[in-house]
């Protein structure tokens, strides 16, 4: 049935065989439509994925500058960081030093102070001790004196012995300062 | 004048004007309706080579549309495509990327693209010219574009492979390496008859015949249908035939707008594969 639909007319036209209209309109679009994507459209076509692509190749390529520069800068933080660490530490080093020092020297002075006081001490104890016994000796040889005095005025005619007594007293006081 | 003369004629084609009674078939004649301007001449212009200067215009029209975007979009430097540039770059990157540079890689694919685009958006654009209203058959279904197509992709298929091999592409072509001497010289006839005989051929041939047949199956169902639902011969009960012809008919026609996309990918895939084939450096 196919077939008798296809020939029925199959007479007139042989649907294999071009005809001439047919093959010159054909190459009118043919011709214009190549022209026109082959000049104009797959150019401009190009063009702006060409760019896109580079537009966001571009912007790949800031943005890994971008973070290369933020890296930079948190290195170079991170070793200011630890140069201002160093050097805290060297400066409570240094101080720990110079305190030990400073105690050090404290303590020094302290001790010569503690040293001198005590010197100074020993000196006026000393100068006391002898003021006293200048003071002391004076009274004691005034209080002798006297005594010497009162016990020769009154019994020196008396009794020898006594006044031996005295005597031995003073020579015992002499002696003892000596010593 | 022009698209009242088309109208009338569409009808007739999809056999609204079916006369009388009797249950017209649709004919080889519909590819060849009367000439409607300069009859006679070398530029007789029927309903077929109308439909085909109105598809150049829509595809000039619409790709011209398309072009001023891409070019403002690069003078701006406007990176985010609109929904509709969108749309231009999807059907050309179809043919770019799916086809050009999937079977040529990048460099020989953009080299190849002008006819490749070509091609596929004529056979395309020409197919799907058969299951619209009013037109109702394909630029493609008469051999005369499909022949221009192939003969563009022969020509350009042999240019390749000269440029690339220059006389030693025939050699390449039709006496491959690694065939026993005593068969060279059949071997040398089933390549010439295949490579540079029937590939142009068929290429051409598949491409008319899927829509000839296309269009003869939608009209059969369509004119089936009318001749079931009016004529008087056809009387009661029967009548229902109708409607199982015209849901016929409505399912072919969604069938034909995948044959359109397909006819028109195949043709170009394989206008590729020829090209590809023509640059291999041994067959």
């Amino acid at each position: 049935m196919i077939s008798r639909i296809i020939f029925t007319e199959a007479t007139t036209q042989n649907p294999l065989v071009p005809a001439t209209p047919d093959l010159i309109w054909s190459s009118v679009v043919f011709v214009i439509l190549l022209a026109f994507f082959w000049f104009r459209v797959l150019p401009n076509f190009k063009k702006t994925l060409d760019a896109r692509t580079d537009a966001i190749e571009g912007r790949l390529a800031e943005a890994e500058r971008i973070s290369a520069e933020a890296a930079k800068q948190t290195a170079a933080m991170a070793s200011a960081q630890e140069d201002s660490r160093a050097e805290a530490a060297a400066l409570r080093e240094q101080a720990r030093v110079e305190g030990l020092a400073i105690i050090a020297e404290a303590k020094e002075q302290a001790q010569a102070e503690q040293a001198r006081i005590s010197a100074t001490a020993k000196a006026q104890i000393d100068a006391e001790v002898q003021a006293a016994l200048v003071t002391l000796r004076t009274e004691v040889g005034t209080l002798a004196i006297d005594l010497a005095s009162k016990v020769v005025g009154a019994s020196l005619q008396n009794d020898k012995t006594a006044t031996a007594v005295v005597n031995d007293f003073i020579s015992d006081l002499e002696g003892g300062k000596k010593k | 004048m022009l698209l009242s003369n088309a109208l009338n004629l569409a009808a007739n084609a999809v056999g609204l004007s079916t006369s009388g009674d009797q249950f017209d078939p649709p004919s080889i004649g519909e590819f060849f309706p009367q000439a409607v301007l300069f009859p006679g001449t070398i530029f007789e212009m029927n309903r077929i080579m109308m439909i085909r200067i109105l598809i150049l215009v829509l595809l000039l029209v619409i790709f011209s549309l398309w072009t001023s975007k891409f070019k403002k979009a690069y003078k701006n430097q406007q990176f985010v495509p609109s929904r509709f540039q969108l749309m231009g770059e999807i059907s050309l990157n179809f043919v770019r990327k799916s086809i050009a540079h999937e079977q040529l890689g990048e460099k020989d694919g953009d080299r190849f693209l002008p006819l490749l685009a070509t091609t596929f958006f004529i056979v395309l654009g020409m197919n799907i010219t058969g299951i619209i209203p009013s037109l109702n058959i394909a630029g493609t279904s008469v051999i005369g574009l499909p022949i221009v197509l192939s003969v563009a992709a022969y020509v350009t298929f042999i240019y390749a492979g000269i440029k690339k091999h220059g006389v030693k592409f025939f050699k390449f072509a039709l006496l491959p390496s690694g065939v026993p001497k005593v068969f060279l010289p059949l071997v040398f006839l089933i390549e010439l008859l295949s490579t540079f005989i029937l590939r142009p051929v068929t290429l051409a041939l598949r491409l008319t015949m899927n829509m000839v047949a296309g269009h003869l199956l939608l009209v059969l169902c369509f004119s089936a249908t009318q001749f079931f639902f009016f004529s008087t011969i056809v009387e009661g009960f029967t009548k229902a035939f109708g409607v199982g012809t015209f849901l016929f008919g409505f399912v072919f026609t969604l069938f034909e707008i995948l044959v359109a996309f397909l006819q028109a990918y195949v043709f170009t895939l394989l206008a590729t594969v020829y090209i590809q084939l023509a640059l291999a450096d041994e067959h």
